[in-house]
């Protein structure tokens, strides 16, 4: 399989990125692991490729007593890093470490996997469970946009045209804090058929889920049973076996972001 | 319309001609010739394909020869001088950690990365490393007693 043609063109910086977005039916590519597979079957077929992966939009920095992890750092990278291991934060290696697979981690980034907004993708739960911030980049400037508002359904974000997803901002959890994500994944695909994020400080617990619906979906009472949230079903788990398993991994998160912040578990 | 991309293969610069579209394993198969990366599953699901770009093990069919433009790529034929094996082949050849040979290249290239990063794993290391190349005949199990055995042999 080999996608459809297209022209290519390999972006210098996010200006020149953006300026070669303006024309119709473009498409931005970072690891390109949702994005070729898309092209291969066809069911993507962008006329004009932009390319950002030689953009330096890679890594963490911290600014303001908040992390900022680059667009185009990668699942393995963030899967790594040491900075992410404290405070709460150790949702997002749990999550990317689970992502894919060896290969497919080493070339996919969260912005381009968040961009994307896959309904069954894990990271959109941590993003919204940990509070995380998408900063959007456009001819205009900058924008900040919550995780929580930024998954408007299935493949579909709030970016405008126009808008590149430059960074995502973590925001530091009080001290005493804990989060975890756990998923019951299909064993073929890996892709989530149920994950839970879950974020426990001092103040409260707050957890979001994957894979049930068409994008992640906070838990208001985690503890109530998730009766009045809506699952669909599909031929790998039905709507009553993947509520089950969102029970059960609701709790197995809260769990462990339990454990970690009273400092059982790391 | 082609274009022209220069690649460091193996260690030699190569320079080949593709279009947009040619994924990496197409110009290396085809391009070049070197036919130890293999076309399996083609949904970026088995493995086969894998090669390492700048040292880490990618899926060459989900990937465009643009995109490593100017990299560092080593395939299967690259590990050893003709007639001898790397270190890791001769874990797996001693190990039993192939029959067909089909997904060996991939499994080779990917334990090179995990060992490049971990040069002691444990079994669940190896397992969770080795989840994006899949294995058809041999089973599992001698192939992680191969990785193990090439990770001792590195030491």
């Amino acid at each position: 399989m080999i996608p459809a043609p297209f022209r290519y063109h390999r972006a210098t910086s996010v200006e020149d990125a953006l300026e070669a977005l303006r024309e119709p039916d473009s498409k931005a590519l970072a690891g390109g692991m949702s994005l070729l597979p898309l092209m291969k079957l066809r069911i993507g077929r962008p006329e004009f490729v932009v390319d950002l992966g030689r953009l330096e939009l890679a890594g963490l920095e911290r600014a303001n007593g908040a992390y900022a992890i680059g667009a185009l750092t990668t699942w393995d990278a963030l899967s790594r890093a040491q900075e992410l291991r404290g405070e709460g934060l150790q949702a997002i290696a749990d999550c990317a470490r689970g992502i894919g697979d060896l290969q497919v981690r080493n070339r996919g980034t969260i912005g381009g996997g968040l961009a994307h907004a896959d309904p069954a993708a894990d990271m959109p739960a941590v993003a919204v469970a940990l509070g995380l911030e998408l900063v959007a980049y456009s001819a205009e400037g900058e924008r900040t946009i919550a995780a929580s508002d930024f998954f408007l359904g299935p493949f579909t974000t709030a970016l405008a045209a126009g808008e590149l997803v430059t960074a995502v901002r973590v925001p530091t959890p009080p001290p005493g804090s804990g989060s975890a994500y756990v998923k019951v994944e299909h064993p073929a695909s890996g892709f989530a058929l149920a994950g839970a994020a879950a974020l426990v400080t001092p103040a409260g617990a707050r957890v979001a889920l994957t894979g049930i619906a068409g994008g992640p979906v906070p838990v208001a009472d985690p503890e109530a049973g998730l009766e009045d949230i809506e699952v669909y079903g599909d031929r790998f788990a039905g709507e009553e076996y993947r509520r089950h398993l969102a029970r059960v991994v609701v709790r197995r998160a809260l769990e462990r972001a339990r454990a970690r912040a009273e400092g059982r578990a790391s | 319309m082609p274009e022209r991309i220069q690649l460091v293969v193996n260690g030699e610069p190569r320079t080949l001609e593709v279009e947009p579209r040619t994924l990496l394993v197409h110009a290396l198969r085809d391009g070049l010739g070197l036919t130890g990366a293999h076309v399996g599953c083609d949904t970026s699901q088995c493995g086969a394909c894998t090669v390492l770009v700048e040292g880490r093990a990618v899926k060459s069919c989900t990937l465009l020869a643009l995109q490593a433009e100017g990299a560092e790529v080593t395939t299967i034929e690259g590990l050893a001088p003709a007639g001898e094996l790397h270190p890791v082949q001769q874990a797996f050849v001693e190990h039993h950690g192939l029959q067909c040979g089909f997904c060996t290249p991939g499994m080779i290239l990917t334990t090179l990365d995990l060992l490049s990063r971990d040069p002691d794993p444990d079994e669940a290391a190896i397992r969770h490393a080795l989840r994006g190349n899949l294995c058809r005949c041999t089973g599992y199990q001698p192939i992680v007693e191969s990785v193990r055995a090439a990770a001792e042999a590195l030491s």
